[in-house]
């Protein structure tokens, strides 16, 4: 009778009272048998949602993709390293830049570096628009990034006084007022925004290549770039200067240069020919 | 009746009686048109200071007709359409009309602002004429002061000047002034806020430098130039030494005819080069800085050139601040030392010299004639020091675009900059010294030996030896008569001999031949070169 009644009634009871008469073996292989469970369960959630990196490795890369590998793997790979993650002192990681910064460094033939130095200068492009677009493809599709929109006409929306404006503010800083260039610290320099396309200029705002800051959507907007495009191409590369030869656009450093090298010596030679009719 | 007869050929000399019968014009006026002036084409230089100064009066009148001297915000709705809408200070919107409405207002604002650097390239290039040629010496320490002042003076002028349109690059430019005024110890606030009625940039400032520029400046420079020229025709002007000229006379053309009509063709050429400049090179293309704006500073902000030794001497200043614990703490900021004590230690050296070398050289005496700059090595030293000195400030002024477009690194520019103050002023000095001492000596030797005539003769025990033509007989026989050196170009040219001037005359090209050279005796006289035939192969060639 008494073992009637001891043995609680109800769920809650049992719970509340444990029996004591459950082995030590018993409840160790319980013990093993949850923590299988629970480790079982966390591999299974994580191979199910984390992309591992070899998910990402057995991804397909597109066609064009895979031709961008190609190249990638002949002219960049030396300083960016394999898998583009960058090589240390040399390189950095492409993971993320996306297709933007490929498209502004390739195409203005920035890259391939010529040698190492304070910053990457402008030269004729060593790829085609062609296979710049597959390696710019292939980055895009190892780590994602900023794009530039399509078409090569990115300012016909743009209104020039609203681009200047935002030119004067955010661009005139470093590259002047005429869209020139300007010195930057050790021997780093903003360039010159005159051989520069509709989609570079695009590209540098959403990528800030070397050290130009981003300028992503959040801080200028698509149409605000837009305008800064067209006041750049329409203004300052498309206006001829009113008041004759611009002397290059740099300030007054070229004017004072000009009245010594035009007018004053103009003149004293002037002085030489009319003191010399006596 | 009998009829007077109208007599066209006595209406001048008829006015010109009445004239003096009532004015009494005749004595001064005989005196000012007989005046004799010295001719060098170097004693034009100043001249086309003062003539750059007139196109300044001319072209600054056109401007002010059109110019609005007010910072009242407007929107802008003319015809430079990358501006249209953009708010603005009607000063600068009545700039912009000045340009792209006004019919030659561009022109005329390029004209005045290239006369503007041309005044003060004048005054440097005339002021290291007259230093370098010891003009300054006394009588005329009081005319070097005034010159000096013009400069200044100038200065200002084109700071005030350059101000006005209130765009982006000016903005900065008075922002920097704002700035230096700031840094001026215990008076530096008060000095600013009652400059520009307050903070920086208030309302007031563009009004306030428009009047200090049409009106203030202009008649302290006119008055200051009246009393340079005044003094030029009371002391009369200096002489190089040469044959009849002395310390007591002036060698020279008549002020009536010659020297007026010289100097009003001068006057002619030097505002077609300001034309031409004016109509050919844009300056200041005020569009494309946009409105003042504090946010917006552009790259390759410098002031004109004259302004940007200051600049230069600001970027090179390393932040260098003081510290005085007295009170609340005062601060004396870097800017202080290479902005408002380098002027004036400059303004002070500048205007002192004359006295400064009197002094040392203990010379009392009055002197009209010139010194060639290689006879007095130690002025001539010190000059190119600061001449350097001068340089260096104005290239570190643009650093930025030198680094740039030379593709420099701007903290090389920097230091090479300040190194260079230190250094290249010394060695400056150094290399003038022995270059007028270079050059002494080989007068001297000239004048000792003769010209050397480019033929080496050999003499029967096989030596070799440069014959000299002396230049005058010797009194000795051994052909070593030494003339003394009057301080004037000696000839070291055998075609130069017999005449101070050039053989062959003619600025640009030669207008006469040159004469049949004398044939000496013993020598037979040269034959012209036989005029050259074509030889021909046969009729078949032609």
């Amino acid at each position: 009778m008494t073992s009637e009644n001891d043995r609680p009634r109800g769920l809650l009871a049992r719970l509340r009272g444990r029996p004591a008469a459950r082995s030590r073996g018993r409840r160790r292989l319980g013990a093993a048998v949850r923590l299988l469970a629970a480790l079982a369960l966390a591999g299974g959630a994580y191979t199910l949602f984390a992309p591992g990196a070899q998910a990402q490795d057995s991804a397909p890369l597109s066609g064009a993709a895979a031709e961008g590998k190609a190249l990638f793997d002949v002219s960049c790979v030396t300083c960016h390293g394999r898998n583009a993650q960058g090589v240390e002192g040399r390189g950095p990681s492409l993971i993320g830049v996306g297709a933007a910064s490929v498209e502004f460094q390739v195409s203005s033939g920035r890259m391939p570096l010529a040698r190492q130095e304070a910053q990457a200068h402008r030269k004729p492009p060593l790829f085609t628009d062609e296979q710049t677009r597959q390696l710019a493809q292939y980055i895009q599709e190892l780590g994602g990034g900023p794009v530039v929109p399509e078409g090569d006409n990115l300012h016909e929306e743009g209104n020039v006084a609203a681009g200047g404006e935002l030119f004067r503010i955010n661009c005139s800083q470093c590259h002047a007022f005429g869209g020139g260039g300007g010195a930057l610290s050790s021997g780093k320099f903003a360039p010159s925004l005159r051989p520069a396309s509709d989609r570079q200029i695009y590209a540098a705002m959403l990528s800030g290549p070397q050290n130009m800051p981003v300028f992503g959507d959040n801080q200028l907007r698509p149409d605000q770039k837009a305008d800064i495009i067209a006041y750049i191409q329409e203004t300052l590369k498309h206006d001829q200067d009113p008041g004759g030869f611009n002397l290059g656009r740099y300030g007054p450093s070229t004017e004072g240069l000009a009245i010594f090298l035009v007018g004053i010596v103009a003149l004293v030679f002037a002085s030489l020919w009319i003191a010399g009719k006596s | 009746m009998k009829r007077r007869k109208f007599d066209l050929a006595a209406v001048p000399g008829n006015s010109a009686v009445a004239l003096d019968d009532r004015f009494q014009v005749a004595t001064p006026l005989r005196r000012l048109l007989n005046k004799v002036f010295p001719d060098h084409w170097s004693f034009l230089l100043g001249e086309i200071a003062l003539f750059s100064f007139i196109v300044l009066l001319l072209t600054g009148t056109f401007l002010t007709f059109f110019f609005e001297p007010s910072m009242t915000e407007v929107v802008y709705d003319g015809s430079y359409a990358p501006l249209r809408g953009t708010p603005m200070s009607a000063a600068y919107a009545s700039s912009l009309d000045l340009s792209f409405e006004v019919r030659g207002g561009l022109i005329m604002r390029q004209m005045h602002h290239w006369a503007a650097l041309l005044f003060m390239a004048a005054i440097v290039v005339h002021m290291l004429r007259v230093f370098f040629t010891g003009a300054f010496r006394k009588p005329r320490e009081t005319n070097w002061i005034i010159g000096s002042l013009l400069f200044w003076v100038g200065f200002l002028a084109g700071f005030t000047g350059y101000s006005l349109p209130d765009d982006g690059l000016s903005g900065t430019g008075l922002r920097i002034a704002s700035a230096i005024m700031l840094s001026i110890p215990v008076i530096g606030s008060w000095v600013t806020s009652s400059i520009f009625g307050g903070e920086f940039p208030g309302t007031i400032i563009i009004s306030r430098f428009f009047i200090a520029h049409v009106l203030l400046i202009p008649a302290l420079l006119l008055a200051l130039i009246s009393v340079h020229l005044g003094l030029v025709f009371k002391q009369k002007h200096t002489q190089w030494p040469g044959p009849g000229r002395t310390n007591g006379n002036v060698v020279g053309e008549r002020m009536f005819p010659r020297y007026a009509i010289k100097q009003g063709g001068f006057f002619m050429v030097v505002f077609g080069v300001i034309a031409l400049m004016g109509g050919l090179f844009q300056i200041n293309p005020i569009w494309l800085f946009g409105p003042y704006e504090a946010w917006v500073v552009s790259a390759a902000s410098q002031p004109d050139w004259y302004v940007m030794f200051l600049d230069g001497s600001t970027r090179l200043m390393p932040a260098w601040q003081i510290n005085i614990p007295i009170g609340d703490g005062y601060v004396i900021p870097p800017l202080f030392w290479p902005t408002v004590v380098l002027p004036g230690i400059l303004v002070g050296l500048s205007t002192l010299y004359p006295f400064l070398e009197a002094r040392h050289l203990k010379d009392r005496k009055s002197h009209n004639l010139l010194q060639r700059p290689r006879d007095v090595p130690a002025r001539t030293a010190a000059g190119a020091m600061a001449v350097s000195f001068y340089v260096v400030l104005t290239l570190s002024g643009a650093n930025d675009v030198i680094a740039d477009k030379f593709q420099i690194s701007l903290n090389a520019m920097t230091w090479a900059g300040r190194i260079g103050l230190l250094i290249v002023p010394p060695l400056a000095y150094y290399v003038t010294y022995r270059l007028c001492l270079g050059l002494q000596q080989h007068d001297r030797e000239v004048l000792a030996h003769g010209v050397e005539t480019g033929i080496i003769r050999r003499m029967p025990d096989g030596r070799f030896v440069e014959v000299h033509q002396p230049l005058s007989a010797a009194p000795h026989g051994d052909g070593h008569g030494e003339l003394e050196y009057t301080g004037w170009v000696v000839p070291k040219k055998m075609n130069r001999l017999g005449a101070l001037g050039p053989a062959v005359r003619g600025f640009f090209y030669p207008i006469e031949k040159p004469a049949e050279a004398p044939v000496s005796p013993g020598h037979p006289p040269v034959e012209p070169r036989p005029e050259r035939e074509e030889i021909g192969s046969g009729e078949s060639r032609r």
